[in-house]
């Protein structure tokens, strides 16, 4: 002791009372040696000079590589089958690109209106909305954008569905019209040297881009290109990708200038021929988009500004323009009214305008039961809430789960941790045993016993417990799932208690009595206090696993005893809405976390053991 | 001290018997009585029924047969939260989960006492064991001799009048645990408690006690003030146990004058004292002190018997020399000497003679 001591003074030939503290002061002193010394001399300096700290780091750099080497293949699988698909999931909760990308202009058209005023649409919003569903009907992408919107508002699918099979007729008599007057307008050949030329590039790749974005055709990036570059080598090349497909067709800018509406129509029909159909516009005449979109544009012209016109076909369109002063403008309101009187309503329009932008609340407001209103978000109808309910029955059951698991877990674990080690390792199998056994077997196991012709109620009915047409309903519902989960999850609760008991010497229990403790306050005020990481441990273990639990709620469940994971699965493989399962599960996470946080705040992460 | 009347005793145990399995005894026919303010150890190898018989008397072991007493009461049925006994663990059972204060409060919370008074108890207790400015700190944060001093201090709180430890020093380094055998003594005869110290070390049992309680087999082998112990056992087994001691095999040839000649078994005679022989042809075993084996044949008496010995090593230990001998053809016989400016320093390969007073000598069972 007074070796170490450098505090005064000491004949240290019998040991004095002081001594333990100077060593305790010495020990410190010890640990503050190096530092003291580095704010004196600068760094530390190696034997040949380097610093310290740099030749440490270049010592562990081998071993800190080899130990990522250890840890990489899990690191890969885990990203890639976990955390990637758990990214996409969450981000699936906001995302809500298809209404944008299926009605581009129509989103445009409806930007600057007043959805509060009560009025319909301008409307340039049903033109877009002709020349946008046109598209999206050819392509047979509109069904799933009446899809998706019908989860915000029920009827959008039948409306687009419906709307779509009619918008092929929008401005019939103008066609057939134009078609009359000439029989070269209905030859592809005479659309494309009325419309080929060069400098309309731009309304080409801007037609393109949106049909991509329309048909999900998403594009490869540099990993995807690399990775085809690599396959082309080996003499497998990719398909050509949607960016590069060769239209067999340029439009013309002068035509693109003059016409614009219907260079936009006639390039969205090029690109759609060369991507869905994989051939040229040279095949076939254009779709009835392009002669209204034509009539249009004629009409925006005075006779004038078309004499001016000097491209090919100059006198094919000035006589066009002629013949269609005879018949009236297409009234794409009124088409769109007489195809489904909603349209005449604000209610589709407002729909649309509120999911146009590219990331929406919606699926959360939906999973927390409110929903986008003209005055923000608000709860649902009383009867059409559903997920609150859900999620409080959730939380509950698995507080109860974890509850029963703790009464039942905490005696068995204690009689384990107390026994003597053979007949405490045969008692262990017998806890292990669920383990072995499958999780189907087991469930369905708890519904042998406890349906109403079950063994239990015969039990309870023989023992005269029970009348006979008054037996208990203890399946199907919350009373099932409590009783079943408690059971599966039991094993959950009892390792971590057992392995922290298994550490709490008897001699704490021994030392409480002697001090005059009465046994239950030995208990109270000293074991008990001493297993809080254990129970700790094993409720989050018990907790976190029922509040997602699937498997058994889903058979013993029955209406009232299901979770929120029921529900996520539901959406995920039946109603496969996968925003709303995706916002569902976003929020359970954010539930467990949040609980998490809580408890280490109140219990502290770092009292938790699961063993040790 | 030696008072073996168990009307009067504080403590007393009277034919105890403890059994775990029904089929062997640990402790045999266990009697024992201490007065009060008594420093008694009971010392023996592990297995040897020191241990259980602290835990009966603490209550956590419930004797088989017979009565332990405490102040007169026999205290077989009171369980162990009424028996009003302090008692320091061999791993010192601090609760990890409280402050030291709230370890020391423990004991007077369950008394019920009030709160200014329990503060009062609990500095003077943490002052008693120089532990005053610790006492918001937890055990882990202490080292081992501080949790030691705390776990005294815990004992001692609530004024227990009788104190149990169990191999309370067991787990410290040697100098501090030195220092604590010092400080555990101090404490006790300053208050005047009684206490029942549980060792299987020989040096501490010797320090710190007032009478040793040496077990061997669930008996009493010997119960004895230190020195009376050390210096004359009663059996081969305290012999041998306590200290380092030389023996030899030999045969009794003839006892007069309080003293017996021995002849070992190659056929030398040596001067001894009978203790546990009492007719010539008895087999006995001869045990010598290291430090009494005299080998300057002049401080000898006259017409001693001496030995022939060579010497086979010799180690040099700072204070004293130890030297191993071969003496009557065994190989182990130990002698220490003095490390004094006039003491030899043999050399192995010599060859002395040796020799010792009849006293330092005793004939034991064999």
């Amino acid at each position: 002791m007074s070796r170490l001591s450098s505090s005064g003074p000491q004949t240290a030939d019998a040991p004095t009372p002081e001594d333990a503290f100077h060593e305790t002061a010495t020990l410190d002193d010890r640990a503050r040696g190096p530092q003291r010394g580095t704010e004196a001399d600068g760094p530390m300096l190696a034997a040949d000079g380097t610093p310290l700290k740099k030749s440490l780091a270049r010592a562990l750099r081998a071993q800190k590589l080899r130990a990522l080497a250890l840890i990489a293949p899990l690191l890969i699988f885990v990203l890639v089958t976990f955390i990637a698909p758990i990214a996409d999931m969450l981000f699936r909760s906001v995302e809500n690109q298809i209404v944008r990308d299926t009605l581009p202009r129509t989103s445009a058209a409806l930007a600057t209106w007043d959805a509060e005023s009560g009025d319909l649409p301008p409307d340039s919003a049903f033109e877009a909305l002709y020349s946008d569903l046109f598209l999206a009907a050819e392509a047979r992408r509109h069904t799933r954008l009446g899809q998706r919107l019908n989860y915000e508002n029920t009827g959008m699918s039948s409306l687009f569905r419906g709307t779509g099979r009619d918008v092929d007729d929008f401005g019939e008599a103008n066609v057939e019209m134009l078609e009359d007057l000439d029989d070269r307008w209905e030859e592809a050949e005479f659309w494309i040297s009325m419309t080929s030329g060069t400098g309309g590039a731009a309304v080409l790749d801007a037609a393109r881009e949106r049909f991509i974005r329309l048909d999900d055709l998403s594009t490869r990036g540099p990993l995807g290109d690399a990775w085809c570059g690599v396959k082309g080598v080996f003499g497998a090349p990719c398909a050509v990708s949607a960016e590069d497909v060769d239209l067999g067709f340029t439009l013309s800018g002068d035509f693109a200038e003059t016409f614009p509406r219907t260079a936009e129509a006639y390039a969205e029909f090029a690109v759609f021929m060369a991507i869905e159909e994989e051939e040229t516009v040279a095949d076939d005449e254009p779709w009835e988009a392009v002669y209204v979109a034509l009539d249009r544009d004629l009409r925006a012209l005075s006779p004038e500004e078309l004499a001016a016109y000097d491209g090919p076909e100059a006198e094919a369109l000035r006589a066009a323009q002629a013949a269609l002063a005879d018949v009236p403008p297409v009234d794409f309101r009124a088409a769109f009214v007489a195809s489904d009187e909603d349209w005449g309503t604000v209610e589709p329009w407002r729909t649309i305008r509120t999911y146009a932008p590219p990331y929406t609340t919606g699926y959360f407001l939906n999973a927390v039961d409110m929903q986008k209103t003209p005055d923000g978000p608000a709860l649902r109808d009383e009867d059409e809430r559903i997920y609150g309910l859900l999620f409080q029955r959730t939380l509950f059951m698995s507080l109860m789960i974890t509850f029963s698991c703790i009464l039942l877990g905490y005696p068995v674990a204690w009689l384990l941790a107390n026994l003597p080690m053979r007949t405490a390792n045969l008692l262990m199998i017998l806890v292990l045993l669920p383990f072995w056994t499958s999780l189907l077997v087991r469930t369905s196991a708890w519904k042998v016993m406890l349906q109403q012709q079950g063994v239990i109620n015969d039990v309870l009915v023989w023992l005269g417990l029970v009348a006979d047409d008054g037996r208990l309903i203890m399946i199907n519902n919350q009373f099932g799932t409590i009783v079943a989960m408690t059971h599966i999850l039991l094993p959950f609760m009892i390792l971590p208690l057992y392995s922290v008991m298994q550490t709490i010497p008897p001699s704490y229990m021994r030392a409480a009595k002697s001090l005059g403790a009465t046994p239950l306050t030995a208990f109270r005020r000293v074991y008990f206090p001493q297993t809080v990481p254990g129970i700790g441990a094993g409720s989050i273990l018990v907790f976190i696993l029922a509040i997602g639990y699937y498997i058994t709620p889903e058979i013993v469940g029955g209406t009232t005893g299901t979770f929120i994971s029921n529900r996520i699965a539901y959406h995920i493989s039946s109603s496969l809405n996968w925003g709303l399962a995706a916002a569902l599960g976003s929020i359970l996470l954010v539930v467990v976390l949040v609980l998490y946080w809580a408890y280490d705040k109140i219990v502290g992460i770092d009292n938790v053991k699961l063993g040790g | 001290m030696a008072e073996t009347d168990t009307q009067e005793a504080f403590v007393a145990f009277e034919r105890v018997q403890k059994s775990y399995d029904g089929e062997t005894l640990v402790v045999k026919d266990l009697n024992l009585a201490m007065p009060r303010g008594e420093f008694l150890t009971m010392l023996g190898p592990s297995g040897s029924g020191k241990t259980t018989c602290l835990m009966m008397l603490a209550g956590f072991e419930t004797a088989t047969h017979g009565e332990i007493k405490l102040g007169g009461q026999p205290i077989n049925n009171i369980p162990p939260h009424k028996r009003g006994i302090g008692m320091v663990f061999q791993n010192y059972a601090l609760f990890p989960h409280m402050t030291v204060a709230e370890n020391l409060a423990f004991p007077l919370e369950v008394r019920s006492l009030p709160k200014s008074e329990r503060e009062e108890k609990i500095r003077r207790a943490l002052d008693m064991v120089q532990m005053g400015e610790f006492g918001g700190r937890r055990p882990a944060q202490l080292s081992g001799g501080q949790q030691q001093r705390i776990a005294l201090a815990r004992a001692l709180v609530f004024e227990p009048e009788l104190v149990l430890m169990d191999e309370p020093l067991g787990a410290l380094d040697k100098q501090l645990r030195e220092h604590m055998q010092f400080e555990i003594t101090n404490l006790a005869h300053q208050l005047g408690i009684t206490v029942v110290y549980v060792t299987h070390d020989q040096t501490e049992a010797l320090t710190m006690s007032d009478r040793v309680a040496v077990f061997d087999d669930g008996r009493i082998q010997q119960l004895a003030a230190p020195d009376v112990l050390y210096e004359t056992p009663e059996n081969s087994f305290v012999a041998q146990f306590i200290g380092e001691n030389n023996t030899l095999l030999g045969t009794v040839k003839e006892i007069r004058n309080e003293y017996a000649v021995v002849e070992l078994d190659d056929g030398e005679l040596i001067d001894c004292k009978p203790v546990n022989v009492s007719q010539p042809g008895e087999r006995t075993l001869v045990s010598i002190r290291p430090e009494r084996v005299e080998i300057n044949a002049e401080r000898l008496q006259e017409g001693a018997h001496t030995l022939k010995a060579e010497v086979l090593e010799f180690i040099y230990m700072g204070d004293i020399f130890r030297t191993r001998l071969r003496v009557a053809g065994k190989d182990d016989f130990i002698i220490k000497t003095r490390n004094a400016p006039d003491q030899r320093r043999l050399r192995p390969g010599e060859k002395i003679e040796i020799g010792w007073l009849p006293d330092d000598c005793r004939a034991l069972d064999a």
